[in-house]
């Protein structure tokens, strides 16, 4: 006989989890103690929104399922948004949440909140457990859930009374969990997939378009290969950044509102396009219509929602990304000739590289070229949201998956800082940088008492421009200059950095970039550098909301 | 745009029906008629939902539905050989003389049944399709119809094929 919190502990266990980000509270004690000397580590965030993008960016840079924990009503809502986050990059996080006991359910109780209610439309599935012996089993269903599939959070609501209990029935988990109502399709249809060959054999344009769901389903060797076989350029989406290396000649960078030049023209002038593991985001496309316009399309998801959702598409191939591009190069018979197209390819390449004004000023984007060249793409860059992000997704030349980690979906301000916490648990052997805004640092900069305690060694590089960047950015493209409610007063971060025992170093200077950059990698613990950026740069080249893709403004000429 | 008539066999859990019905919102799909209750498996319940939609919208409601973790099947009955019925509970005002008899004789065409006879009023019960029950509540209506309740649609299949569990 053992109670419902230590079941948890050792259900955990036999999942593989090693770290969990957490926040106690009244309805968790039961957990708490039993955390107190079990084998796996707790990581104790100083808000829970950070609990459960820590467990985000542990999984994103890990691949595995990431844990995160709080107790009832206010400590589970505050794990909200980062379920949210998680959600909408098909993450897989299993978020544990006390709640009051099962008699006082739906009593308004003390620190009571329907969670599973309030998460229905952000989890993938969530789980009220109503009894101990329940426990095991939703655990295994819960971890197999985030995982299998389209990855994605699940929660689990722990009443106090349940984790306090006696389990009753010893029977031990089976080991395989099967779901009547949940069965991914792994394989794609073989007859799906000579069609797409087919395609691809008469294209003379073709294009792959590879998004997150090939970092997530590990499949970027076979990407690369595929690519590389059919001799077909690739653009990813802001997901996808490392699924194929940024310096590969078939690599044409990020696509979209903030694409390339390179990467938008070849979107509207391909003939065939192969979207891998990518949903047709707004942001991808700009104006539908004009998407791809003269194109063919092959759709290979694992998500057969996506399909069709809202392009409509030639050949839908539903499958792991992995199984079908393994598919898709063992059947492969004729190579494709794209020598003219990637002719014209690489002249936009040559012609309109991402660029950016380098003089004598301290401008954002050779901050990020030099951690760029510094780090050679082996570290985990992480970001927070707005220009930075942009920035980096374009300066930054990513080389491998889960080496970058930022909110595409949810566009989260707030989630760059703690993500870099759980990657750096994830991948402790590399460097882990969160390129910030002054903004959005600002929306979980209470994680420096994180860092701080357990020496966790981040490295926050913020691009201070004293604005929320790219919502001023907007204001003066499409408002006339009217800088409403986005200018923020000089923070001094050093200070604040200081005050929580981590190390920081203010820059204004150009010339003191790369030595800041290099003295911040170099030290042990946490730093913090506060970069004061030219103030009204702007991200280009810019797709205007409605317009299509290759309308964009902030172009070199081709 | 036309109505679709959806089979959906769920687990007989808490929440399924909130899940769905969440989900149908969130994606603005537009719930005509709904109907839940118990079905052959004792651990399933069957949700007969009426959506409408054009094709592309029917297919992701069907999508998004089968994407729940509760759900074991959906089916789309439309362009499909099956019984559709609704049931409908009506209390009329019938004073006692010409108009009690009218009434009915109506019920008695439309083969609905008197469920309730009280001093001023009659309760008729019907079932029928929908087409069925909005005539006879037209035809009421000129006699004072005081309420009406209405179930959602449900349907099933006609000769040998079944909406089971397959998934
Ligand atoms: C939580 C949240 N609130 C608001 C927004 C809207 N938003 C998008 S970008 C942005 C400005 C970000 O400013 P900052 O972090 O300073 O970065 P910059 O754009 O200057 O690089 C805002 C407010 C958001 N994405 N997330």
């Amino acid at each position: 006989m053992k109670t419902g919190a230590r079941t948890l502990i050792e259900a955990l266990q036999r999942e593989g989890v090693d770290t969990i980000f957490g926040y106690p509270g009244g309805a968790v004690l039961p957990i708490y103690d039993e955390l107190y000397d079990s084998s796996i580590r707790h990581i104790l965030v100083r808000h829970e929104q950070a609990a459960a993008h820590a467990a985000d960016g542990y999984a994103r840079a890990s691949g595995r399922v990431g844990v995160c924990l709080a107790t009832s009503g206010p400590g589970a809502c505050n794990l909200v948004t980062g379920i949210a986050t998680a959600y909408m990059d098909s993450i897989p996080v299993v978020a544990l949440t006390g709640q009051v006991p099962t008699g006082l359910l739906g009593n308004d109780a003390f620190q009571e909140s329907d969670i599973t209610g309030i998460t229905m439309p952000v989890t993938k599935h969530n789980y009220l457990v109503k009894s101990a012996d329940d426990l095991d089993r939703m655990v295994q269903e819960a971890f197999y859930i985030a995982r299998t599939g389209r990855p994605g959070p699940v929660l689990l609501d722990l009443p106090k009374d349940v984790t306090t209990s006696m389990v009753k029935s010893a029977k031990p988990a089976s080991g395989t969990v099967s779901l009547r109502g949940y069965q991914p399709t792994y394989e794609g249809h073989v007859r799906q997939i000579d069609k797409a060959l087919a395609l691809i054999a008469g294209a003379e344009r073709p294009l792959i378009y590879a998004g997150g769901g090939v970092v997530l389903s590990g499949a970027s060797a076979e990407l690369l290969l595929f690519a590389e076989t059919a001799a077909i350029p690739v653009t990813t989406t802001l997901m996808g950044l490392g699924a194929v290396p940024g310096d590969h000649p078939l690599s044409l960078g990020m696509l979209g509102m903030h694409g390339t030049q390179s990467a938008n023209y070849a979107v509207t002038e391909c003939d065939l396009l192969i979207a891998v593991g990518a949903r047709f985001d707004d942001r991808v496309t700009g104006k539908i219509e004009t998407f791809a316009p003269n194109a063919g399309v092959i759709h290979i998801d694992i998500d057969p929602a996506e399909i069709g959702k809202n392009k409509t598409v030639d050949v839908p191939i539903v499958g792991d990304v992995k199984a079908v591009l393994q598919a898709l190069i063992s059947r492969m018979q004729k190579h494709g000739n794209t020598a003219a197209w990637m002719n014209r390819i690489n002249a936009w390449k040559a012609q309109c590289p991402p660029g950016y004004r380098d003089d004598d000023h301290l401008r954002p984007q050779y901050v990020v070229r030099e951690l760029s060249d510094i780090l050679k793409g082996e570290a985990v860059v992480v970001s927070e949201v707005g220009q930075n992000q942009m920035w980096t997704a374009l300066h930054y030349c990513f080389k491998k998956p889960r080496t970058w980690i930022t909110s595409g979906g949810l566009g989260t301000m707030g989630y760059g800082f703690p993500a870099a916490i759980g990657a750096h648990y994830a991948r402790p052997d590399l460097p882990v940088v969160d390129v910030a805004g002054d903004g959005s640092i600002q929306m979980n900069i209470q994680e420096l008492g994180t860092v701080a305690h357990y020496k966790i060694p981040v490295k926050i590089v913020i691009l201070n421009n004293m604005y929320l960047g790219m919502v001023r950015q907007w204001q003066e493209l499409f408002y006339d200059r009217r800088y409403s409610y986005t200018e923020l007063p000089p923070v001094d971060f050093v200070r604040i950095a200081n005050a929580y025992g981590v190390d920081g170093l203010m820059v204004d200077e150009k010339a003191d970039v790369r030595e800041a950059l290099e003295t911040a990698l170099a030290t042990d613990g946490p730093f913090v550098l506060d970069f004061r950026v030219e103030r009204e740069e702007n991200v280009y080249p810019m797709v205007p909301a409605g317009a299509a893709i290759n309308e964009m403004i902030g172009v070199r000429q081709k | 745009m036309k109505p679709h008539t959806l089979s959906v066999l769920v687990e007989n859990r808490a929440g399924v029906l909130s899940r769905v019905a969440g989900m149908f919102s969130r994606r603005g799909f537009n719930i005509e008629s709904l109907a839940v209750g118990t079905c052959e498996e004792p651990d399933m319940s069957r949700i007969t939902i009426v959506v409408n939609g054009n094709d592309s919208v029917v297919e992701q409601v069907m999508k998004q539905t089968n994407k729940l973790i509760d759900v074991i099947k959906v089916s789309d009955l439309t362009e499909r050989e099956s019984v559709e019925r609704e049931l409908a509970l009506i209390k009329v005002a019938a004073e006692p003389g010409t108009s009690r008899a009218e009434i009915l004789q109506i019920a008695d065409i439309f083969r609905a049944q008197v469920v309730d006879v009280g001093a001023k009023t009659l309760v008729l019960q019907v079932a029928g399709d929908t087409d069925k029950i909005d005539a006879l509540e037209k035809l009421l209506r000129q006699y004072g119809i005081k309420e009406l309740v209405r179930t959602g649609k449900i349907a099933i299949l006609r000769g040998s094929k079944t909406v089971t569990s397959s998934k």
